[in-house]
């Protein structure tokens, strides 16, 4: 399967220069771009481990790009990788963009677990297949 | 037993009698608006021989606290406050017969939190008053101190896109079809084809509520299975609006509870469920961390046509304070009506925190939300994926893109339909972003983005000569350079 989150997954991957043609967008916009990485790829894991801090104030996509290279030196093909932008402006204050850039080279996707319970409700578990490891062991 | 009358002493404004609206203090072209007044624009369309100035000032007193005749017992309030005041009466460009009615309430006049008690007044009695042929209410100006006793949208835009993980694109949904008849199991299905295709949403129609072909219990839990299935397969966010419109508001909340209770992020209900109830389930929706779609169910018999009614951009400034997350705006380009300048307004209303006056756009006043949320305004009816780049450039991205023909109509099916929209949008967010001329060359966008995706490639074969070309009733009278001071 493919996991469906961001903003381009159902276009084909990004190569390097669309990723940083879409850097550059937010960079235009006064966003500051974030790189964050996981294994745990359940769609209510709001919080990624974060590649360093939010690059507030930089204007140039290179240094973003080199510090996505670095970041698949460490969990290319081991985690999923994603740019998201953060837009301070009042009454927004929250991401503008999120898109995912990497991804496992397998991904086994989700279990769907069901319990029964009264009146005929359901009540409903996802749960990644790779969580049944530890984490870093499981791509 | 005889009563012997005092001599009336004619001292003027308070003897008995009948007197014109202008000269009881329902007129004054000097009256400066406060900043705390509300303000009001009407188009008032007089009969014939009706002076205009009389007939605004007429809405003036009919709006507020005048009756057909002099009253002694205004004597015992301070009436002058009360009184609502027309500051000012313009004839309406280009149509002879109707103006433009300004009109200036103190703040006094309304109950703090309550749509019901500001149009009982504004949209009350003097909508049916003989001496005028017609009468619109065109836009309302709500001053901040009037705004912020409204708790507003429950979820707003960027909760909304914080709690479902999407941003920088608008979201896609789609509403069940056919409308009535599906059993719940069916109904499922077409719920988890279209959100396992790539749909955020799919929604109940406005008129989905319990039938014998599909009780609500029925399709609310067939519904879930299908929202869980379609998480489960793409490992994204899904959502159906479960309609919780019912008859009475004990029977809305048993629905929406047995919503929330299943894991549901989303409810809706219908316009015509009341201002009230509308109030009640936005509090609820707040209480409850549940999304509130509104469908705006019965608002074009009063909102379509220009001379009579309730404009649209009133009924969604009321909606924003009820507490709506969701509301239908219209499309530009579908088969509902939609002028796009005037549509631009809707959509100003619902996601700005500030509107300034646009009198090309019907937004006769400046308008400050303050901080209250945004709502997501939905597009709906009649769209299709080959209309992608004139849609973003019209409704932006902060909005919902609604395809239900334009996904279930698909010749490979719900899934197919579902995959090519949301390629669709995805190529076309991606080269807005890269600065592309996306309305210009949206077309090659799209046939591009088609050539790696069949079903893209098929939507635009069968739906490539589809438009609903026709001329709008209800467009603005200014063209954009014109300015009023």
């Amino acid at each position: 399967m493919r996991v469906t989150q961001g903003t381009f997954s159902f276009l084909p991957d990004l190569t390097d220069d669309q990723i940083k043609a879409q850097v550059g967008y937010c960079q235009r916009n006064g966003w500051a771009v974030n790189i964050e990485f996981t294994d745990d790829p359940h769609p209510r894991n709001t919080y990624w481990e974060m590649w360093g801090q939010p690059m507030f104030d930089l204007k140039d996509p290179a240094a973003v790009m080199y510090e996505l290279a670095e970041c698949r030196k460490v969990y290319g093909g081991r985690a999923y990788i994603r740019l998201s932008a953060f837009d301070a402006t009042a009454g927004w204050e929250s991401l503008r963009l999120s898109f995912i850039t990497d991804r496992p080279a397998e991904e086994p996707g989700f279990a769907l677990a069901r319990e029964e319970a009264d009146g005929r409700s359901i009540r409903y578990t996802t749960r990644a297949y790779a969580a049944d490891k530890p984490t870093g062991e499981r791509y | 037993m005889n009563v012997i009358a005092p001599k009336t002493q004619r001292t003027g404004r308070y003897d008995a009698g009948v007197m014109k609206y202008k000269e009881m203090g329902y007129f004054d072209l000097d009256y400066q608006p406060k900043d705390t007044d509300i303000l009001a624009c009407f188009r008032i369309t007089p009969q014939d021989g009706v002076d205009a100035d009389e007939a605004a000032a007429a809405v003036a007193g009919e709006s507020s606290t005048a009756t057909w005749t002099v009253v002694w017992t205004d004597r015992l309030t301070a009436c002058d406050k009360y009184r609502a005041k027309c500051y000012r009466v313009d004839p309406v460009p280009g149509t002879p017969g109707q103006y433009f009615a300004f009109i200036a309430y103190d703040l006094e006049l309304f109950e703090a939190n309550s749509i019901v008690n500001l149009s009982a007044s504004i949209i009350g009695n003097v909508f049916g008053f003989k001496p005028l042929k017609a009468l619109r209410l065109e836009d309302m100006r709500l001053p901040i101190a009037y705004v912020k006793t409204y708790d507003g949208p429950a979820t707003g835009i960027v909760v909304e896109r914080e709690r479902l993980d999407k941003f920088g694109r608008p979201l896609l949904g789609a509403t069940v079809k056919p409308k009535l008849g599906l059993s719940g199991r069916n109904y499922g299905r077409v719920v988890y084809e279209a959100l396992k295709g790539g749909l955020d949403f799919t929604k109940d129609d406005e008129n989905i509520n319990s039938q014998n072909f599909m009780h609500w219990r029925d399709r609310f839990l067939y519904c879930m299975e299908a929202v869980n299935r379609a998480q489960a397969a793409t490992g994204e966010v899904k959502g159906t609006y479960l309609n919780v419109s019912a008859g009475d508001m004990e029977q809305i909340y048993e629905r929406a509870e047995f919503a929330k209770s299943l894991g549901s992020t989303i409810i809706m209900i219908d316009l015509v469920i009341g201002y009230s109830a509308i109030q009640s389930i936005s509090k609820w929706a707040r209480r409850n961390d549940m999304i509130l779609h509104l469908h705006r169910a019965g608002h074009s018999t009063y909102t379509r046509q220009k001379t009579h009614g309730v404009s649209f951009r009133v009924i969604a400034k009321w909606m924003r304070l009820a507490g709506v997350d969701h509301i239908h705006a219209g499309t530009v380009v579908g088969k509902l009506e939609g002028d796009p300048a005037t549509t631009k307004g809707y959509y100003d209303i619902c996601r700005e925190q500030f509107n300034p006056q646009a009198l090309q756009n019907g937004l006769f006043f400046d308008q400050d939300w303050g901080g209250m949320r945004k709502v997501m305004p939905v597009a709906s009816g009649g769209i299709h994926a080959g209309q992608m780049h004139l849609l973003l450039h019209h409704l932006g991205e902060d909005c919902i893109m609604q395809f239900g023909g334009g996904t279930i109509g698909h010749p490979m099916g719900i899934a197919a339909g579902a995959t090519a929209n949301r390629v669709a949008l995805e190529a076309m967010i991606l080269a807005r972003n890269e600065g592309r001329d996306y309305l210009a060359e949206g077309p090659d966008i799209l046939a591009a983005a088609a050539r790696r995706c069949t079903p893209l490639a098929q939507a635009l074969e069968v739906w490539k000569d589809v438009t609903f070309d026709y001329a709008s009733t209800d467009t603005p009278d200014f063209a954009p350079t014109l300015t009023v001071s």
